[in-house]
């Protein structure tokens, strides 16, 4: 049961005779917990060349990370590990901790996800790049460190060997990540495993790791094994897939076959669920309901059964294989995948899909609705203070200068930006409720500026938020029935009321009525996320500010969070004010779109203007950054790679903002340059409901 | 990073000089020395009790800001008055000091250091027998008083010295008095004398210290910077010893520097049961026969050393974490 007979290459960069580098054969891996023995991977085999890029994808918890430190023998000695995993033609599994220090790092090296918490923050990046040379090769400490900084410079990392001399937190995240990639490659390893590499990166700074990652694969002909929650990823990084459930493969096959030709009902649901730069918007996206299951004492029978709409008798009885499929190399673990092939069966044939909802108000011309919330010329600025004793102010961050936008009744506005753009400073401004810096916030037509404390609780009661992380917001102490009473209670509703209430809360947001004495954590992170939405629906408001509401949820669950939003929207005549990193899932629910850029906005309007015709470069650069779940277009795709990071928002760059990475700044001629370095440009109308402030937007094509 | 200490070092000194303040203000206030004459038999006249309590700048008739103000001129020039007896207050805390620097810095040094080595085999051991034996050693340590581990270790002593026939320890004093023999002899008797105190700081220390150095090492044991030490090729134990234990003894520099300052005076107990004369066992004497200048004298002492600490302690972050040094 290896999962790589006959690779296929993207590109040819191994030839056949070369045997695999890494083999990993019925890997298991097991805990003893409290509850019973928790099978975190249950038969885990596939196999990488040098030059293969092999992507593992999985939600959290299915093994995929788990089988990744298997690889390196870097799991709790409680962990109980039985397969093999051959390095070469050495088995790894049993050997000591001397004989596998002595190939990590150097046969095969790992990135880590979080760069902060993965460098030892007491140590310059530079020593600890150097540390890696040194434990493999006998290095003086100069030449060790001389290599720390060419490594550094290969990495894209500007003025190398000042900056190896900095310590991890003075790099920004995408920094640190190019330096562990950096560390990686220090002793030319065969095998580098990339443990979601770019996972809390914003997108422009995630492709130039992804670029990073093929130049270091480049450099050292290494075959690269890159794990990763989010599907979209793979599709222009992968040669091979392997798709995790529960513990195992589920499906494993070449990039395209698992992309166009998906054979198992979990990758399909995958797949459906994920919302698409190139789709339009409004089509619903296809949710896979429930959850993964726990580990501990599985029940026989297929893991996905619970949540698949294909399952039969025999689904819940006999676990399916992972078979070849007609093709030798893609296999699926499913009963019932000749099916899927026979039907052609793509991710709307097998999971329902909810009906598109249109808010009947979307009838009403835009200009014609009330507006709901305004923010005109909105300022916020932050000291930035130095020493401990006596406080003295260094500089000013100007997290907000001059911000304007407006959301009208029925509509989703979405703020976009890397993060630092101001994004959250905007939210927090408007919850605030109170008198802006400059500017002036306008919710319901009430200045917030003018608000007495009786009109600023009313006013809080249209008002209502989202959090990202629904663990985080709900408090763990409370049942769920008084998590919702509580702004209720507090706005005065009597307690029958209160009661009808919370049962007609839960049912709106599709959970069970009967679980109001349930504390949060015994509920799914999906279904916490609808339970914090039932709070902020709890009085009625008119507006519901959704701050990245389903980016710490498993990519499966998202869909039907998604979906549940856009419904609740429709049903309740709701605007939402939508902040999120992620473009694709913007597309897919907003109207409007703002793209934020260093405390302002660069570019404003309809999100099928924005997003199908961009007139600011710097929202064009966002928008190539985006993955697109498709190798085909993938392969095709021209992307412009932003260089460096977001200037400091201590001392912004003179005229434009954008201009020390503006791609157009760069192609235009001189003489237009200087009005980019003299003139702040303003938003200028580039179409109907459509403005972007830069001076060249006309020459965009050339950027 | 000078600039850095500099500008701590003016905030502990400005602490110092309120501490300072406030102690012999309360000192002062609160004490009654006259009272130490009156119970005599017969009691002295009230003139020459008024004149001897004037002498020394400790008469309740005077204000005490009065009183005050010409302690602190004596202060500056480097003169703590004199105790009750009538001896200048810093010879006597010149000899104290000593006492108490022989007894504690020793038992410091290796109390902290066996904290550490004890926190830190529970941490990489956790849940094992070795790390419920430090737990359980930490905890009966930690519940016990230091008074009666002082006095369980002076029983421990007697019963070594019946079984071995002859006095290995001593139990009262710090070297045996009027011993005369070789320097080599000297040295021996010292140690004799020293044992018992040193053991009863040690444990008390280490059992304090092992706690939080145990929950440190545990903190950093699960960091993903570890792990990231291993992937690169370090050994277990290199990768312990130079990313872990390096992390996790930064909170505990600071921890250590300050616990020595107020062990200083704080070492009461011990210096009673075992007869040092240090400066613990003074200013209870100071207190009990209402010795203003002296008590003052023990709070100076006592503020001083909570800045020398405090300083230590920013010096020993700085040197283990580099990141403070470029601020
Ligand atoms: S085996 Fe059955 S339950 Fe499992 S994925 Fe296939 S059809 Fe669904
Ligand atoms: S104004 Fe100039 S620098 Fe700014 S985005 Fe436009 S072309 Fe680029």
């Amino acid at each position: 049961m290896t999962a790589g007979a006959g690779a296929t290459a993207r590109e040819p960069t191994t030839t056949d005779a070369a045997g695999p580098v890494l083999q990993v054969a019925d890997l298991a891996v097991s805990f003893s917990t409290e509850r019973g023995l928790l099978r975190a991977v249950r038969g885990m085999s596939y196999e990488v060349r040098s030059g293969e890029v092999l992507g593992i994808v999985g939600e959290s918890g299915c093994g995929k990370s788990v089988s990744a430190l298997a690889v390196m023998g870097l799991l709790p000695t409680s962990a109980r590990v039985s397969g093999s995993v051959r390095f070469r033609d050495r088995e790894l599994l049993g050997l000591d901790d001397p004989q596998l220090s002595a190939i990590r790092g150097k046969g095969i090296s790992m990135v880590f996800q979080d760069p902060l918490s993965a460098f030892t923050p007491v140590y310059t990046v530079g020593a600890q790049i150097a540390e890696a040379v040194r434990v493999h090769t006998e290095t003086s400490r100069d030449q060790a460190a001389r290599r720390a900084a060419e490594l550094l410079d290969l990495v894209g990392i500007p003025d190398a060997t000042r900056r190896a001399r900095a310590f991890p937190h003075e790099f920004s995240g995408g920094m640190r990540q190019r330096a562990m990639i950096a560390m990686a490659i220090a002793n030319d390893p065969e095998v580098i495993i990339a443990d979601e590499p770019t996972t809390a990166l914003d997108v422009t700074i995630q492709a130039q790791v992804l670029d990073v990652l093929r130049t270091a694969q480049q450099a050292t002909g290494a075959a690269i094994v890159m794990i990763t929650h989010d599907l979209g990823v793979m599709a222009g990084v992968a040669d091979r897939l392997i798709v995790m459930y529960a513990g195992r493969p589920a499906e494993v096959g070449s990039v395209d076959q698992v992309f166009h030709a998906p054979r198992m009902p979990y990758t399909l649901g995958l797949l459906g669920s994920l919302p698409r730069l190139d789709a339009a918007a409004g089509q619903p996206l296809t949710p896979v309901e429930g959850a993964p299951p726990s580990l501990v004492a599985l029940p026989p029978g297929c893991p996905f059964a619970p949540r698949c709409p294909l399952q039969v008798g025999v689904c819940v009885e006999v676990e399916p294989g992972l078979d070849p499929t007609s093709a030798s190399d893609h296999l699926a673990a499913c009963h019932r995948s000749d099916e899927i092939e026979a039907g052609a069966l793509g991710p709307a044939d097998v999971f329902p899909v909810p009906p598109p909802v249109e808010p009947p108000i979307a009838a009403i011309p835009r200009e014609e609705r009330p507006v709901v919330l305004e923010v005109r010329e909105l300022v916020k600025s932050f000291p930035l203070t130095r020493g401990a004793l006596l406080r003295r102010r260094v500089g000013t961050i100007h997290a907000l200068d001059g911000v304007s936008f407006d959301l009208r009744e029925g509509e989703t506005l979405a703020l976009v930006g890397e993060s630092g753009s101001g994004k959250t400073t905007t939210v927090n401004e408007i919850l605030a409720l109170a008198a802006p810096m400059a500017g002036s916030v306008v919710v319901l037509g009430r200045e917030t500026s003018t608000l007495e404390t009786s009109t600023r609780k009313e006013t809080r009661r249209d008002l209502g938020m989202v959090f990202q992380d629904p663990s985080a917001s709900l408090d763990p102490r409370m049942p769920v029935g008084d998590i919702l009473a509580e702004g209720l209670r507090a706005h005065g509703v009597a307690k029958g009321q209160r009661r009808r209430r919370v049962g007609e809360l839960l049912g709106l947001v599709g959970l069970d009525a009967g679980h109001v004495s349930r504390y949060p954590h015994e509920f799914s992170g999906g279904q916490q996320q609808r339970i914090a939405i039932a709070r902020a629906l709890a009085l009625d408001p008119k507006v519901i500010v959704l701050d990245e509401p389903v980016s710490a949820l498993d990519v499966s669950i998202r869909a039907g969070v998604v979906n549940l939003l856009q419904r609740l929207k429709a049903e309740l005549g709701l605007a939402y004010l939508f902040v999120g990193h992620d473009l694709s899932l913007v597309r897919h629910v907003a109207d409007r779109v703002a793209v934020m850029h260093l405390g302002r906005i660069v570019e404003i309007g309809a999100v099928e203007r924005v997003f199908g015709d961009a007139a600011h470069p710097y929202t064009r650069a966002l928008l190539s950054a985006v993955p697109l779940p498709d190798p085909r277009r993938e392969r095709v795709r021209r992307r412009i790679v932003l260089e460096g990071e977001l200037p400091s928002p201590l001392d912004p760059p003179s005229g434009c903002r954008f201009r020390t990475r503006c791609p157009l700044f760069v192609a235009v001629e001189p003489e237009r340059r200087q009005r980019c370095v003299d003139e702040d440009p303003m938003g200028r109308p580039q179409g109907e409901d459509h403005l972007a402030a830069c001076h060249h937007a006309e020459l965009r094509n050339r950027g | 990073m000078v600039r850095f200490l500099l500008r701590r070092f003016v905030g502990y000194l400005v602490l110092v000089l309120i501490a300072t303040c406030l102690g012999y203000l309360l000192a002062a206030s609160s004490l009654d020395p006259r009272s130490n004459f009156e119970g005599r038999n017969p009691p002295p006249p009230p003139e020459s009790v008024d004149r001897v309590l004037s002498d020394l700048n400790i008469n309740d008739k005077t204000p005490v800001l009065e009183r005050f103000a010409t302690w602190m001129g004596g202060v500056v020039r480097g003169d703590f008055g004199r105790t009750i007896g009538g001896e200048p207050v810093l010879d006597e805390m010149g000899r104290r000091i000593g006492v108490s620097l022989r007894l504690l810095l020793l038992a410091s040094i290796l109390g902290g250091a066996l904290g550490v080595l004890v926190g830190v085999v529970g941490a990489v051991k956790q849940y094992r027998f070795s790390d419920h034996a430090t737990t359980l050693f930490s905890f009966v340590t930690l519940a016990t008083p230091v008074f009666l581990l002082a006095v369980l270790l002076k029983l421990g002593a007697l019963q070594l010295n019946r079984a071995a026939g002859t006095t290995i320890l001593y139990y009262t004093g710090e070297a045996t008095p009027g011993l005369q023999g070789s320097w080599w002899q000297l040295a021996v008797d010292r140690v004799q004398h020293l044992v018992l105190p040193t053991l009863a700081i040690v444990l008390a220390q280490a059992a304090f210290y092992s706690r939080y150095q145990r929950n440190a090492m545990l903190d950093v044991l699960g960091s993903d910077f570890l792990r990231t030490a291993q992937a690169k090729g370090l050994r277990r134990r290199q990768a312990l010893l130079k990313h872990g234990l390096r992390t996790a003894l930064i909170p505990m520099a600071t921890f250590f520097a300050y616990q020595f300052g107020l062990l200083l005076t704080g070492a009461t107990f011990v210096e009673k049961i075992f007869g040092w004369h240090g400066m613990g066992e003074w200013f209870v004497d100071a207190v009990n026969g209402n010795d203003v200048n002296v008590v003052a004298a023990v709070t100076v002492f006592a503020a001083a050393l909570v800045l020398v600490a405090g300083m230590l302690a920013d010096l020993a972050h700085a040197a283990l974490d580099p990141r403070v040094r470029i601020r």
